[in-house]
């Protein structure tokens, strides 16, 4: 009895937690210090409840808790299994760093008219979204809590409310709102054909279901996810709308949002269409993301969207892994999820460093830095290094497990893709390289290059991280609140190299569970499981 | 389950007109599109719910000619969300309408800053015919030293 253990009471804690934060930090909307001490505290707590779910989820299988008290089938319920757990503890970890990156930099901006009052509840709304949408075991409620995310994201994107912030906005908004819409279609149409949204429940029904409509309501809810996740041909709004946000902000969205496109994604494959028809489908969109995504990054000229291009095209990665669908491509696919939010969201603060440092992110206007600011420079170079998959790195490890299960698969696709992956992950070491020559190796004040007539007109590009008027130029010293949580992430993604074996040995176990999938129905489902309808003996292939 | 083809053809159309707004430039159209797609997807929930029947309320009627709940809830709560995005669109409108006059939603510069690299380029001029945006003619200097 596995549901009723001590730990169930956790499960919906850090939804509610991080909720009760933001309530409580809009009501103290005047006073940053106590907003700043309340987000500290709830998020370092969820970052505690996470790691215990983890360890029980882990040694028990998935923990369930009946929100209300309703009987399985009724209300609603939260489970965490190794996967949720596991992403939840992750982005706990990034959300906590990330906001102790933003209080640094509020605090060179502190005294200016800047909208901060705003940012803690809307962060810690985020927060509670993002966690609602990787422990709900209900369909609705993830759309719930995508909406809640989602909400926030607008409201962090569009802070301070500049010209280009409006702009990027406007389109982030407006393509949020369809995929929310796609997917409340989708939603509308299992319930229809199923007469539940329960997700183990679901995943009984829907096989009975009749094979044309399970592929239309899975090509819909894929749809939706994908373009969360920002895969290929639905990835087009992400670099548009990323880099115009403050630092941290973009650090956060580039972590987690896309992530939890991918969770989604991830669940409804293993979950509700286990050896579905469309998996070559997401062996393409994986294909194309990874060239397109990093052919993109390599035309940029500004470090903010190369990095945008860059988490579109290790998208792709993910879902090789998600349509590969066998234990070592989802293992895969888990560990290379915690290694890119980790990543992703290091270098991103990093960028922020550098916009501080340099008084830009265009690679037209920066040089010298290595000089300048070694530290910045190795602040740089290991995550970036991390990212393209040079051989020590997590980077490298989750690309090989990746690249194994796509060899053992077998098939042309799979191959291809398998050449494909490694192309990227060569032009990415070559984007980054780029990059690295012209920020940090050559010197400053070389003449300029071709475009350097050219002044874009954006009026965020020089450092003016809360939108304010006021631009921040080379300034000789970064602040050491920021400093210290970049480098916190940065040692910590170094130190997923030396957590390699246990991590992955957790994706394994992950990955195994979602094949499985009896100990979620059955954990979910025990207590409103019909006579004579074994969940088990119906859903193992 | 029974369906009412008058509501399938409702959502049709709210569709329709819906996707159509949405696909403008301005951006209060835009918003309305969206309020129209948003409630044709509230109108497939109730198609959802199959046939018509009482009010799902416990002890006031009989069980089985009740109408089922659940999809009702779901909508009650798109509704909710769907108001508020729409207030935030608004908000979003009019902060442009502030700044620059009209609420037109722009092209991106970085892009453009893009386009333009590609246009030094000689081996890239082709681009120039696929692009076809009048916008672009005008923002572009090199196009002046020709």
């Amino acid at each position: 009895m596995t549901t009723d253990s001590a730990m169930s009471f956790l499960i919906p804690l850090p939804v509610v937690l991080a909720l009760l934060g933001a309530g409580v930090c809009l009501a103290l909307g005047h006073n940053a210090r106590a907003q700043r001490v309340i987000s500290f505290v709830v998020l370092t707590a969820i970052v505690g409840i996470a790691a215990t779910l983890l360890w029980a989820a882990d040694r028990d299988g998935p923990q369930v808790v009946y929100v209300g008290g309703w009987p399985a089938r009724m209300g609603i319920v939260l489970v965490a299994d190794r996967l949720s757990a596991l992403l939840l503890l992750v982005s706990a970890i990034v959300t906590l760093t990330v906001l102790v990156y933003s209080v640094g930099q509020g605090i060179i901006e502190f005294g200016r008219d800047t909208p901060l009052s705003v940012f803690y509840p809307t962060y810690l709304v985020l927060v509670a979204g993002v966690s609602n949408a990787f422990l709900s075991g209900d369909l609705f409620n993830l759309y719930v809590g995508f909406e809640v995310l989602l909400a926030a994201s607008y409201v962090l994107i569009t802070l301070g409310g500049t010209g280009p912030r409006v702009r990027a906005g406007t389109t982030y908004v407006v393509v949020s709102v369809l995929s929310s819409m796609v997917f409340l279609i989708a939603i509308a149409g299992v319930y229809a054909a199923t007469g539940t949204v329960n997700m183990a429940d679901l995943a009984v029904k829907l096989q009975e279901v009749p094979e044309g409509v399970r592929v239309v309501l899975q090509l819909m809810l894929l749809t939706a996810f994908s373009i969360k996740a920002a895969v290929f041909p639905l990835s087009a709004w992400l670099p548009d709308s990323y880099p115009t946000a403050p630092a941290p902000v973009t650090a956060v969205f580039a972590g987690l949002l896309t992530k939890v496109g991918v969770y989604a994604i991830m669940r409804v494959q293993t979950l509700l269409f286990p050896d579905s028809p469309l998996s070559e489908l997401l062996l393409w969109a994986a294909l194309l993301t990874m060239l397109i995504g990093i052919l993109g990054a390599i035309a940029q000229s500004d470090i903010k969207r190369m990095l945008s291009f860059t988490l579109v095209s290790h998208i792709g990665y993910m879902v090789f892994g998600v349509a590969i669908a066998s234990d070592l491509g989802l293992a895969g696919a888990i560990f290379y999820i915690v290694h890119h939010i980790t990543i992703q969201t290091t270098l991103f603060l990093v960028t922020g460093l550098i916009e501080i440092r340099g008084g830009s992110t265009s690679l037209e206007h920066l040089g010298g830095l290595a000089k300048a600011a070694p530290v910045l420079a190795l602040m740089f170079f290991l995550p970036a290094m991390n990212l393209s998959g040079i051989p020590p790195f997590s980077g490298f490890l989750g690309k090989v497990a990746l690249v194994q299960a796509g060899v053992d698969r077998a098939g042309w696709l799979a191959y291809l893709v398998v050449a494909a992956s490694i192309v990227t992950s060569l032009l990415t070491l070559y984007a980054i390289a780029k990059t690295w020559n012209r920020a940090f190796w050559r010197p400053r004040n070389e003449e300029p290059d071709e475009v350097g007539e050219w002044v874009p007109s954006t009026g965020t590009k020089s450092g003016e991280p809360w939108g304010d008027t006021v631009t921040v130029t080379s300034v000789r010293s970064l602040p050491r609140a920021m400093v210290a949580p970049t480098l916190t992430l940065v040692a910590l993604g170094t130190a997923l190299t030396l957590v390699a074996g246990p991590l992955f040995g957790i994706t394994e176990r992950a990955a195994s569970e979602l094949r499985d999938r009896t100990p979620y129905i059955e954990n979910v489902l025990e207590d409103g499981t019909m006579p004579g309808e074994s969940a088990s003996a119906e859903v193992s292939p | 389950m029974t369906v009412n083809l008058v509501l399938i053809i409702v959502i049709g159309v709210t569709f329709a007109c819906g996707v159509t707004l949405l696909l403008e430039r301005s951006l209060t159209r835009i918003v309305v599109g969206t309020l129209l797609v948003g409630n044709a997807v509230n109108l497939i929930f109730i198609v959802a719910s199959g046939a018509p029947g009482r009010a799902p309320i416990v002890d006031e009627s009989d069980p089985s000619p009740m109408s089922d709940p659940l999809p009702q809830a779901m909508v009650l709560t798109a509704i909710v969300i769907t108001l508020g995005v729409a207030a935030f669109l608004l908000a979003l409108a009019y902060r442009s309408w502030q700044l620059e006059g009209h609420d037109e939603v722009q092209d991106d510069v970085e892009d453009r800053l893009i386009m333009r690299l590609a246009d030094l380029d000689e081996a890239s001029q082709s681009y120039e015919e696929g692009a076809g945006d009048p916008d672009e003619e005008g923002a572009d200097p090199a196009e002046a030293e020709r």
